[in-house]
Order: C-alpha cells, then structure tokens, then sequence
C-alpha cells in the first residue's frame, strides 16, 4: 500500500472516529461510524489481511450497523442536547485512552523499549492460508463457535415466539416458566 | 507497467459505461417494452425535426426515453421537504448508486487479449476474493435507501426504507448461499477463474456451464437477485398502491433519477452476475483457444483476436438476453404481499440454499475421496 493512501486512509479513519463522538445526531454518529469501520477495513485489506477486512465490511458495516439504524429508529433517538454519558463510562473512557497511548508510546518509543515486529511469509492472511488453519489446527474451537452461534440463534427465536391464538410476544414465556 | 496501468484505467471507465449503457437500455425497455408486453403504444412523441415520420417510420421512442426524459428530469426543481435532515437527503441517492457502480470492475467480460506484445486479461480488477468483494459492496447497498426513508421526514418514505432494508437483509442470505456453492464447485472466488472453469463440454455437446451444475443455485440467485434489486414482483419497498413511492416519495429531480438509476443498474449486475456464475460468463460454446470444436468432431480454425472479440460479444448478448427476460418477469407477475416475499425468503430460499451448500459439500467430498 502507497504511504500516501496510508496516511489518507487512516486520517480518514481518525476524523470519522471523531464523528462519532462529536455529533449529536444518533443517525450522523452511526454513519460516521460506518466510516471509520470501512477505512480501517480498506487498512486491512491494504496490508494483506484480506479475508479480515472484507468480513468487517460484510459483518461490521454491511450487517450490524443496519441492526444499529433499526433500534435507532425504533427508539426513536432524538438529536442529544446538553452534556451526556455517566460518570462511570467517562472513567472507563479515559482509562481506554490511557491505555492506548501507553500502546502508541511502547511502539513509537526509543529504540530499546520497540516493540519487535516479525514480517509475516507471503501468503498469510489470505483465504486459502486462514482456511486451512481454521480447519486443521483450529477445527474445534470453530466448530464449538458455530453451535455457540445456532444456540443464540434458537435461543433469540425461542424468546420472541408468539403462542399461537395470543398477540403477546412474552405470553410463551409466561406459560412456560 | 505503464500499459497495464492504462489498460486498468480504461478498463474500470469501460465495465462503468457498460453498466451505465445497460442502465439506459433497461430505461428504454421498461417506457417501450412494457408497452410491447401491456399491448400499448408507449412513449412516441419527441422526434428530431420529424423526419423519421414524414419519411414513414414509426416512432420507436428511442430519443423520448433515452434523452428528453433525462433532461427534463435533471431540470426539474430539486425540492427538498421541511424537516427533513438536508445533508443526509443528499448523500443518500449517491450512497445508494456508489455501492453498484463500483462492484462492476469484477465482472469479467472476455478472457485475454494481445496488445504489442503484452497480455490483458480482460476484467478489469482480477482480485482472488472477488466473491467476497462482491458480498461486501452488495451489503453496503442497503444504506442510501434506508437512509433516503429516514431522512425525509415522511412516513410513507420511512416504511418503504424499513421494508427495503428488511428485504434486501433477508434475500442477501439466499444470494450469498447460491454464491457460496457456486464457489465450492469450482473452488475459487476469483470470478475469472470461475468462468475459466466453465470452458469445455460434457458428453461432446453439453457446455460445462454453471447451470448445469448448479441449477437449484441458478434459480436461487435469479429470484434473489430480483428481489435484490426491487423490481416487481419483489417492488414493495416502492409499492405506488401502498406507499405512494416508497423511499423516494420526497425526491424529485435529478436526485428521483439517481435511484431509478440505482434501479436499473442493479438489474443489470444481476443480469452480469448469473451470466457469470452460471451462463458461462464470455464462454462461447464449443470455442476453445483456437477455434470451433463442434459436436461431431467438426473443426473451424479462428484467430485469437476473433476468438477474444467472440468472448466478449458473447457475454454482451447474454446480459442483455437476462436483461431482457429480468423484464419480461417485472411486467409480467403482480406484486407479492408482505409476508408472502418474507415466508419464501426465509422458509423458501434460505433452506433451499442451505441444502444445496450440504449436497455440493458432500459431492466435492466424494470427488475429492475418489481421486
């Protein structure tokens, strides 16, 4: 990837982060974030790790953040006015931050405090390379995964099933427990 | 290195035309074509100084549908309604066109060709996760429509957004699984590579094209594709009886014909993504690299200029014969209701996807076993 597409991209990814906590509209904030996601995605695809930044783009950008809009709109979220967020997020907030610039000082730091990087052989983080490892070193860990995912997938049907004869979404929960 | 920067420019500004092209002749064949089908005359009155007509011919509505209806439209006044949120009004149509526009560059449309000396491969981005790249722009789609329900303040807009979303989520699924089992057949996501492996004939006749192995996924992709892009009769996101227009109820003017753009040119990737996956792409049948291998044993030599240009003319007239019959469908069938579009998106399609990813599965094992 050319420096100058680098540099593009990732202040493209800063300023849209930026958005995403300066704006007071819900669904400007959400686009924003749309942003930042998709340039941190075109990042990883940039630097080889493929497969990593087209499933951001399909998972991150193309499915959750519909999710997102939707419970906006179904909220009803107005524009925010005044000062916002609890005390306890604020906190937490600024002990992620900390963290993250004690990260940025160990990687840009003097020399003998680097951070060693290893290059990575051609080939690593393409499809066929993430494939065979998902299905050879790591088949079970994926496999448990994917019943984890078809529980919750069941489990969410179960919950939001309406008894038949009834409009109430909760009343099978009712009967059953 | 420089050649094949120019070619690369000029095939991405090409596959855009194409689909621009396409587009308009979509818009010709809905004002005209449709008339064609519903026994009507259609759009006749624009001629140039009426020369045509004195001298006979009838008015085939070419230069109305094709030029005086774009101009009129984009010289319409751009209203924008109270309270909408004015900046994402205008962003939405253009974020709807982008994600389309730019998942043409994938599309394969000949094999190679020989320039002085130099090989170009005629796609104009040849990228070995080109089906991922194609999952990930036609799930960036969603947003202009929805964002265009929301942001004009309008309750028709707003439901015609959310069924869009809600529809275009839901046969996503079933477009991703026929594509998914396309992939397992042929074992690569590299489009070119998937219509290479579509050369060469079955029993001496039969071409090796996608349909034949995979028809369940042919249909599969063929409905959700038009239930992808919106057309009758999956077009309840803009049902006229219901919603009035739908998501764009509240545009008008040049921002109105960006979306029926959008419109038109999803058609027309479909139209090129089945012809792709499953029709063989720029695949003439019986022509192999150096000429015509008929049935029989018949053999006609051709040169390899010809046998490109052959490639390419083959896959224009087979995106144009699925254009053709995309809207013969659209003016043919009425328009489903709700919960029927979403009991065969979800009850229909997405079994069906399922148990053909099982049986391709099974069948890429076995053959794997038996080598």
């Amino acid at each position: 990837m050319p420096p100058f597409l680098y540099i593009f991209l990732g202040a493209l990814a800063i300023v849209s982060a930026l958005g995403v906590i300066v704006q007071r509209n819900p669904v400007h904030c959400l686009l924003a974030l749309i942003g930042t996601l998709m340039a941190v995605a075109i990042l990883f695809i940039g630097e080889n790790a493929i497969v990593v930044g087209f499933l951001q783009i399909i998972v991150y950008a193309g499915a959750i953040m519909v999710l997102f809009l939707f419970v906006i709109w179904l909220l009803n979220l107005q524009v925010e006015t005044g000062s916002t967020g609890q005390l306890a997020l604020k906190l937490f907030g600024s002990i992620a931050a900390a963290l993250l610039v004690t990260e940025l000082f160990f990687i840009l730091a003097p020399p003998h405090l680097q951070v060693k990087f290893t290059h990575e052989p051609a080939g690593y983080g393409s499809i066929a390379s993430l494939a065979s490892t998902m299905f050879t070193s790591y088949l079970i860990a994926f496999e448990v995964t994917s019943i984890l995912l078809l529980a919750a997938v069941v489990g969410s049907v179960a919950l939001a099933r309406r008894l038949p004869g009834t409009d109430d979404p909760l009343a099978a929960r009712r009967v059953e427990s | 290195m420089t050649i094949e920067l120019i070619a690369g420019a000029i095939k991405a500004i090409l596959m855009i035309v194409l689909g621009l092209n396409l587009s308009l002749f979509l818009l010709y064949f809905e004002r005209k074509g449709s008339a064609l089908i519903q026994d009507r005359i259609g759009s006749n009155r624009v001629t140039v100084t009426g020369i045509g007509q004195r001298m006979g011919l009838p008015n085939l509505g070419i230069i109305n549908t094709t030029i005086a209806d774009p101009i009129k439209m984009f010289t319409k006044e751009d209203f924008v309604p109270a309270g909408a949120d004015k900046f994402l009004h205008t962003l939405a149509p253009f974020l709807a066109l982008f994600p389309v526009m730019i998942t043409f560059v994938i599309i394969p449309f000949g094999d190679t060709i020989s320039i002085a000396g130099h090989r170009i491969g005629l796609e104009a981005a040849n990228l070995n996760a080109g089906a991922l790249y194609l999952l990930a722009t036609i799930g960036l789609g969603v947003y202009g429509i929805a964002l265009a329900g929301w942001s004009s303040n309008n309750r028709w807009a707003l439901l015609g957004g959310i069924r869009a979303t809600a529809q275009m989520i839901s046969y996503e699924l079933a477009m991703g699984l026929a594509i998914v089992s396309v992939i397992m057949t042929f074992g690569t996501l590299n489009l070119q590579e998937i219509v290479r492996g579509q050369g060469g004939v079955w029993f001496g006749f039969l071409p090796r094209w996608g349909i034949f192995i995979q028809p369940l996924a042919f249909i599969l992709l063929l409905v959700a594709g038009a239930a992808e892009s919106k057309r009758i009769p999956f077009d309840l996101p803009e049902s006229e009886s219901e919603l009035i227009q739908g998501y764009f109820t509240e545009y008008s003017g040049g921002k109105q014909a960006v979306f029926m753009l959008t419109d038109f040119a999803e058609q027309a990737l479909v139209a090129m993504l089945i012809t792709t996956f499953f029709l063989g792409g720029w695949q003439v049948p019986w022509l192999m690299r150096d000429g015509f291998h008929l049935p029989g044993g018949a053999f006609f030599a051709i040169p390899a200029l010809a046998v490109s240009i052959l490639g390419i003319v083959a896959f224009l007239v087979k995106v144009l014969a699925l254009c053709i019959f995309l809207g013969m469908v659209r003016w043919t069938l009425p328009r489903f209701r709700y919960d029927q579009l979403m009991r065969l998106g979800w009850k229909g399609l997405v079994p069906l996807g399922l148990l053909n990813v099982l049986v391709t599965a099974l069948v890429v094992v076995a053959k794997v076993g038996a080598h």
